[in-house]
């Protein structure tokens, strides 16, 4: 078991400004973890530090023991495929896993059917659309079977038709036992798949609560504002 | 005006002519100048790509110097190599100077930055495209390097076809180092300068023609090769 | 995609070193092999001998250069005093005469120093110099320009000292030096073989022919086996013994241009 992940006051700094500042957190298993906040506010930031994509210019993030780079995976905003048939995408993942020749063809299957692509399997991953390629990118990441998946605004780039299918993914994903942790800025989608927010506001981490909580009784004044503000693009 | 028209129909006549001695001459050019781009090639592809992957210190002064060796003089190039290979230098127990070996080193060495430089800046710019998705799954280094470059293989032909040009173009280096011996290292561009010299410069001009011709056909051929592929896997 | 790639292995084969026959390399001289002297001359011995001359042409001075750094086996050039100073170094073995033929003064149909149908050369040179006559040199330590040289000297002009923007020093080879005196409607000296293969020849004619100063003696040394153990003293004595021998010498005699002889056999 990677989890529970321990982030201990950790700063991040780019380009003389404070991008994170001092947050603290346990990253639980179980309940899925939304990263809440306005653009600009560190979401993204955040999710590469805990993902190990950057390291922070000072504090520790540590995860419990285990093997730490293969279970975990992330899906980012824009997917990036390779030059390769959709299957051909997976397997690739699988071989840099060290998963043995024979059975990667096997999983890669699996995790297409899992997110109903297999029936694109041999398509070059680059002509499918904008909600089939991010699709191919969760059934990437969930090949490996991770323990956490980590999702930096996963449809902000897709109309809301892909959006649904791909939450519908993440759902089923949340529902088998992977740990969820998203970042959005979208307030319905986190009340539809999270358990729990943190919220971001400026770097730091200004709230914790469970979704429905937060969002009924927001505890500081920035939350409260942000949900106001959004509200009406809900 | 009517030297071209002249060198036009000579060109013609020349191809159609079926002579043996130019056929020879023809066989040879493409043999050594294809022979240096599949080792120019096998060497600058990995040597670019992981200098435009990779993190080091001097890295800023490693690609200005290998950006400014794209513009090393042929006839330099040929000099070092004669120098080298000559009985009176280092390696000249080998016996190959004025032998299509000797050239095809001549010319190796003369393409091989162009190869490097121009893969370098390619993967680099993709690098900054794939590096995060990459390394979130876990692939490093040269792995990735060597990724990237099958991934961009079509941008890369450019690279290649750009170091192919220059070798069946140059004529410094293959002169020196073959001596433009009848029959065994007499190339195209080493006997368009012969008959120049000799003053038949209708016949010079007529190779020469043949010599571009032949070049826009290699050309042309990768050009082809290249669409089908990219219809291929988009 | 299989195929394309056979095919361009198959072509890298071509270009590479293939099966070694018997063959010697000749440093000679770029006026040799331009008057085509080469191409009428090696087949016959090679049809005799099985032995391949590959011959390399370069300015005499870079031609013995060649045979001093042992790139080459045997040197086949024609300035005498550089060739005994070569021997006299330790880097050739003997040298003996083979043919001479001769210089020409070529110059512009128009002819502004009034040269044409003269018999002294040193006479011709003193008047181009006077007339302050376009003048190119080939400027490259060839066989030529040290006649060249030697004639301005003879003629007492310290060419050094006293040439003007008149004279050309190129530092070209005997086609790229004829070149340039046609596109500048310059006097030359040239060696007759290459001026008769010559086709730029624009307004330019012989002028000057015949004097004994403008004959050109050619020698030919085996390069020191002793000074470089590579050099293959057995295939490269045989070349130079058939060049001197009675059937060499014919064919040499032999090679004619517009049915006109070029060079004239003269070994012991």
């Amino acid at each position: 078991m990677i989890l529970p992940l321990k982030l201990e006051e950790v700063f991040f700094v780019a380009g003389g400004r404070v991008i994170i500042e001092r947050i603290s957190a346990d990253i639980g298993a179980g309940p899925s973890t939304i990263i809440l906040g306005a653009n600009g506010a560190g979401k993204s930031v955040l999710m590469r530090l805990m993902h190990g994509l950057l390291a922070p210019a000072s504090g520790r993030i540590v995860w419990s023991s285990g093997d730490t780079a293969r279970l975990q995976a992330m899906v980012f905003q824009r997917p990036v495929l390779l030059r390769r048939s959709a299957l051909a995408n997976v397997t690739y993942a699988l071989k840099l896993a060290r998963v043995p020749h024979a059975e990667r063809e096997r999983l890669a299957l699996e995790a297409l059917e899992s997110v109903g692509l297999a029936a694109f399997a041999r398509r070059p991953a680059r002509v499918l659309s904008g909600g089939e390629q991010q699709r191919l990118a969760l059934a990437r990441a969930w090949a490996l079977h991770p323990e956490v998946l980590f999702l930096d605004e996963p449809t902000a780039s897709l109309d809301p038709t892909a959006s649904r299918e791909i939450e519908r993914v993440i759902q089923a994903f949340d529902a088998a036992g992977t740990k969820i942790v998203m970042a959005t800025h979208n307030l319905g989608q986190a009340r539809r798949l999270g358990d729990e927010v943190l919220f971001l506001h400026q770097g730091r981490l200004v709230e914790r609560a469970p979704v429905e909580q937060f969002f009924s009784r927001p505890a500081s004044p920035e939350a409260a504002a942000f949900i106001k503000g959004e509200l009406p693009w809900v | 005006m009517e030297g071209l028209g002249d060198a036009a129909r000579g060109a013609l006549l020349l191809i159609f002519s079926g002579d043996a001695t130019l056929g020879g001459i023809v066989l040879l050019s493409l043999g050594v100048s294809l022979s240096a781009v599949l080792v120019a090639t096998a060497i600058g592809l990995p040597l670019g790509a992981a200098i435009g992957v990779g993190r080091f210190p001097g890295r800023r002064a490693v690609v200005v110097i290998l950006n400014a060796l794209m513009g090393l003089p042929p006839v330099v190039v040929g000099l070092f190599v004669y120098l080298m290979l000559s009985r009176a230098g280092p390696l000249g127990s080998l016996g190959i100077l004025f032998t299509p070996t000797a050239m095809v080193i001549a010319q190796t060495i003369l393409i091989l930055p162009i190869i490097a430089a121009l893969c370098r800046q390619a993967v680099e710019d993709a690098w900054a495209e794939y590096e995060e998705q990459l390394r979130s799954l876990g692939a490093t280094g040269l792995s990735a390097a060597l990724t990237l470059v099958w991934e961009i293989r079509f941008s890369l032909l450019t690279a290649v076809l750009a170091g192919l040009g220059r070798a069946s173009a140059e004529v410094g280096a293959v002169m020196i180092v073959g001596g433009n011996i009848d029959g065994v290292t007499r190339v195209m561009t080493t006997t368009i300068a012969l008959e120049t010299s000799k003053g038949d410069l209708p016949l010079a001009l007529a190779l020469g023609l043949v010599l571009i011709l032949l070049v826009i056909a290699l050309n042309a051929a990768a050009a082809c090769v290249r669409d089908a592929a990219q219809r291929r896997y988009g | 995609m299989g195929l394309i790639f056979r095919l361009v292995l198959a072509l890298c084969l071509v270009g590479s070193v293939s099966a070694q026959p018997r063959f010697i390399t000749v440093a000679s001289t770029t006026s040799t092999e331009q008057s085509g002297l080469f191409k009428h001359l090696l087949p016959q011995f090679e049809k005799k001998t099985g032995i391949q001359v590959r011959v390399v042409a370069l300015g005499t001075g870079q031609a013995l250069d060649m045979g001093r750094r042992g790139d080459a086996d045997v040197v086949f050039v024609h300035a005498k005093p550089l060739e005994e100073k070569f021997l006299a170094e330790g880097f050739g073995v003997k040298r003996q005469d083979v043919m001479y033929n001769d210089f020409v003064l070529i110059g512009p149909k128009a002819d502004p120093a009034k040269v044409r149908g003269g018999k002294d050369a040193l006479e011709a040179f003193r008047k181009i110099r006077a007339a302050q006559a376009p003048f190119v040199s080939r400027g490259d330590r060839s066989g030529t320009h040290f006649a060249e040289l030697e004639i301005w000297k003879a003629a007492g002009i310290d060419i050094v000292k006293e040439k003007g923007p008149w004279y050309r020093d190129t530092g070209q080879g005997m086609g790229p030096a004829l070149n340039t005196a046609s596109g500048m409607n310059a006097y030359i000296l040239s060696d007759r073989g290459t001026w008769l293969s010559f086709k730029n020849r624009g307004e330019l004619a012989i002028l000057v022919e015949g004097d004994k100063r403008l004959f050109n003696q050619y020698g030919i040394m085996l390069v020191s086996p002793q000074k470089y153990p590579s050099v293959k003293k057995e295939l490269g004595q045989a070349f130079i013994d058939w060049i001197v021998s009675p059937e060499g010498q014919n064919a040499i005699a032999n090679y004619r241009i517009n049915g006109e002889q070029l060079f004239f056999p003269n070994a012991e």
